[in-house]
């Protein structure tokens, strides 16, 4: 009997509670669902271009074409500087990451709401999801920096303007990539707990990222801004990021260490808040949706 | 055996109607209680869910002060009618939702199937497919892989592996997902209706499947269903639920003529003795009374594995040659008549009745009718001249077959509406 009672008290794998502690993450539960992390990711990246012709090749259509609006619409008709770069290695250095960066964003944020009848049904760390997603974009951003180390390689060969620093590429490189992923999915786990309840915000998100693009230095330099507005972009965290990797791959633009900190701090919290934040609706959000 | 799920007052909360304005403002008023250190005060507004009254508060309580334990090894059969809760509480059990009070305990590894093919993404491959939905069920790779062809030749898709399953037919895309999920490896394994798919023969297997499951692993199963049929060949314990609480918990055999007596009504008894009242006035008979019977049945569902008694009481008013009393047996959904009776069908001479209150009584036998819904329709006449009572009274009655004839193959889907035991010899015949 007593020892009957000892097993009721202790032993057990799983307590369901209504309301667990703000910070009991279950971060260690992520970490056994490794290989269903894995196989989301798998699952992103072979469903999205299955029963297309051009298959892959979309990756660096869409980016390309960017570019060439962007030269034409900006660099030629608006006239914008690019910090004496070739404009077509200056916009595609932004496109790459800024592109990264909204794919993450938008992937991440609708988490909810587009996996509700798999979240319904059965029962895996929820973060499991956006985190697949963070990491399925990163290989189409792979392939989109592909597409532009080879553009700086041509453009170097052919005698531009460029002066790639090999090994400022080696340690900005990795630092940006996940000062980035870590800020869009840190922004998109909190919108992704805010849209199960207040639909609304689809329509702002959108909206918002197209905005805050233009609070990025992806087709204008820092340099080229007016002093008075230069502290506003400096404030984006995104900015020092865009810049730093312009400055190691083209040898323009910013490459500031407070600034990479700076963004470095401003991830780091709001990923904490996002994950937080997504716990919290991930218990209840079924009764929400 | 060691318990290895205990629930204990587990209730959860939903709120009515639209999610509008009043959930900022709910919002609110919640998170001022809150870092107050108050309970929540909208929790206590709900009441007990019954959804055909209408509650005074826009919060109902879906599951309230539900409590249980399992025991390992068990398979608890879960039932009750729609709304009275079974789904919240598998949903609370596979951690899809979290209780508004309460705390469940489990030991061991869950496996939910709240749906077959959870996951599944049309444009992979069968393969593909069963590697994704293993992972989202929670199995490692090297279990799946180890599983593997066990998985393919469960369902029979050997031929299609490579090709997407969304040029599967719904038949093959059914038994892979169930494929996968039947050789889950974990102790405990909630189901809910999955086996409602497919076809008969893969019904049988799937249920086999269910059944071995439990007796050889001594897994310990939740098994939600509306089918009796299979609660009672598959479960040994039985959880009854009403509105939201535990009804019943105990034996399936006992826990299944618990929910049998205590279903709601198909129709009230009341309706029945306004129906003789509203017949019209007749001067030779007049129907007094009208019931049908079985032991331990409330009059609406019947077993069919035991006799049912049609009865009548009536008034005969004057002395009257060819009265005859009977009845109409109807399948309900297809309106079709199965068989006809009157008192006197075994009479061979006609005796004029006499003044005087009398009672008829016919008994329709046991293991004739199978699982279904039916209507008796009542009907009186004098032989060759009219009608005195013909469709204005028609009584349903539902039949289950809990503890009658269950074939092997099952017969759910089988046409036909009767079930009688039917008796077989088959020998070799020799050359």
């Amino acid at each position: 009997m007593n020892s009957e009672k000892n097993q009721l008290t202790e032993d057990w794998d799983m307590v369901i509670e209504p309301r667990s502690s703000l910070f009991s993450l279950n971060l260690r539960e992520v970490w056994r669902h490794g290989y269903l992390l894995m196989m989301f990711v798998r699952r992103d990246l072979v469903s999205v271009y299955k029963q297309t012709i051009l298959g892959p090749l979309w990756f660096f259509i869409q980016p390309l074409l960017t570019t060439i609006t962007f030269t034409i619409i900006f660099g030629n008709i608006a006239k914008i500087s690019t910090d004496g770069l070739p404009q077509v290695l200056f916009y595609m250095s932004g496109i790459t990451l800024w592109n990264y960066f909204s794919d993450c964003l938008t992937n991440t944020s609708n988490t909810f709401t587009t996996n509700a009848s798999i979240f319904g049904k059965v029962y895996f760390p929820r973060l499991v999801m956006p985190l697949s997603r963070a990491i399925s974009g990163l290989a189409k951003f792979g392939v989109q920096f592909l597409l532009f180390v080879v553009f700086l390689v041509y453009y170097k060969m052919t005698g531009s303007d460029v002066h790639p620093d090999i090994i400022g590429i080696l340690m900005v490189t990795p630092v940006v990539v996940i000062i980035l992923a870590g800020l869009a999915l840190g922004l998109g786990l909190i919108l992704s707990a805010m849209t199960t309840k207040y639909r609304d915000l689809f329509f702002l998100i959108t909206f918002g990222i197209q905005l805050l693009m233009y609070a990025t230095p992806v087709i204008y330099p820092i340099s080229s801004m007016d002093a008075k507005f230069r502290w506003l972009i400096q404030a984006n965290p995104i900015s020092w990021l865009v810049e730093a990797f312009r400055h190691v791959y083209l040898g323009a633009g910013e490459l500031s260490v407070p600034g990479l900190a700076y963004s470095f701090g401003v991830m780091a919290v709001i990923l904490v808040i996002g994950t937080v934040v997504f716990n919290r609706v991930e218990k209840t959000f079924m009764d929400t949706v | 055996m060691r318990t290895v799920i205990n629930v204990e007052d587990i209730s959860k909360q939903y709120r009515l109607g639209l999610v509008g304005t009043g959930t900022l403002k709910d919002d609110m008023y919640r998170w001022w209680y809150r870092i107050q250190g108050k309970e929540d005060p909208l929790l206590k507004v709900g009441e007990v869910n019954d959804r055909s009254k209408k509650g005074t508060s826009d919060y109902v309580f879906a599951l309230k002060d539900v409590g249980f334990d399992v025991k390992q090894g068990e398979v608890l059969g879960i039932i009750g009618k729609n709304g009275a809760g079974k789904s919240t509480l598998l949903k609370v059990l596979s951690r899809t939702t979290s209780p508004s009070t309460g705390r469940i305990r489990i030991k061991g590894r869950v496996a939910s199937l709240l749906e077959v093919g959870t996951g599944f993404h049309p444009e992979l491959t069968g393969r593909e497919n069963i590697f994704l939905n293993g992972a989202i069920l929670g199995m490692t790779k090297q279990e799946i892989t180890r599983k593997f062809d066990e998985i393919v030749d469960f369902s029979g898709v050997e031929r299609y592996i490579d090709t997407p399953v969304k040029r599967y037919s719904s038949g093959m895309y059914v038994r892979l997902a169930f494929g996968v999920a039947a050789h889950l490896e974990s102790e405990i394994l909630i189901v809910d209706e999955v086996l409602a798919v497919g076809d008969i023969e893969f019904q049988k297997k799937s249920l086999g499947k269910m059944g071995e499951v439990s007796r050889q692993g001594g897994k310990t199963v939740l098994f939600v269903s509306h089918n009796m049929i299979s609660i009672g060949s598959l479960c040994n314990k039985l959880l009854v639920m009403k509105h939201g609480q535990v009804d019943f918990h105990g034996d399936v055999k006992e826990g299944l003529n618990y929910y049998i007596n205590h279903m709601q009504h198909v129709i009230e008894s009341s309706d029945l003795s306004e129906s003789l009242k509203a017949l019209p006035e007749d001067e030779f008979f007049e129907l007094l009374d009208f019931d049908l019977k079985q032991e331990h049945s409330d009059g609406v569902v019947f077993l069919s594995s035991r006799p049912i008694k049609v009865c009548y009481r009536y008034r005969i008013k004057k002395r009257i040659t060819g009265l005859r009393i009977g009845f109409d047996f109807i399948e309900q959904k297809s309106e079709m008549t199965l068989f006809t009776v009157f008192h006197d069908d075994s009479y061979k001479t006609v005796e004029p009745w006499q003044e005087g209150v009398y009672t008829s009584e016919a008994i329709i036998d046991a293991h004739l009718l199978r699982e279904g819904s039916f209507i008796i329709n009542i009907a009186v006449c004098i032989h060759n001249v009219r009608w005195i009572i013909n469709g204005e009274l028609k009584v349903p009655l539902e039949v289950r077959n809990i503890e009658g004839i269950t074939p092997v193959y099952g017969f759910e889907k089988r046409p036909g509406f009767l079930l009688p035991p039917i008796a077989w010899r088959n020998e070799p015949a020799g050359e």
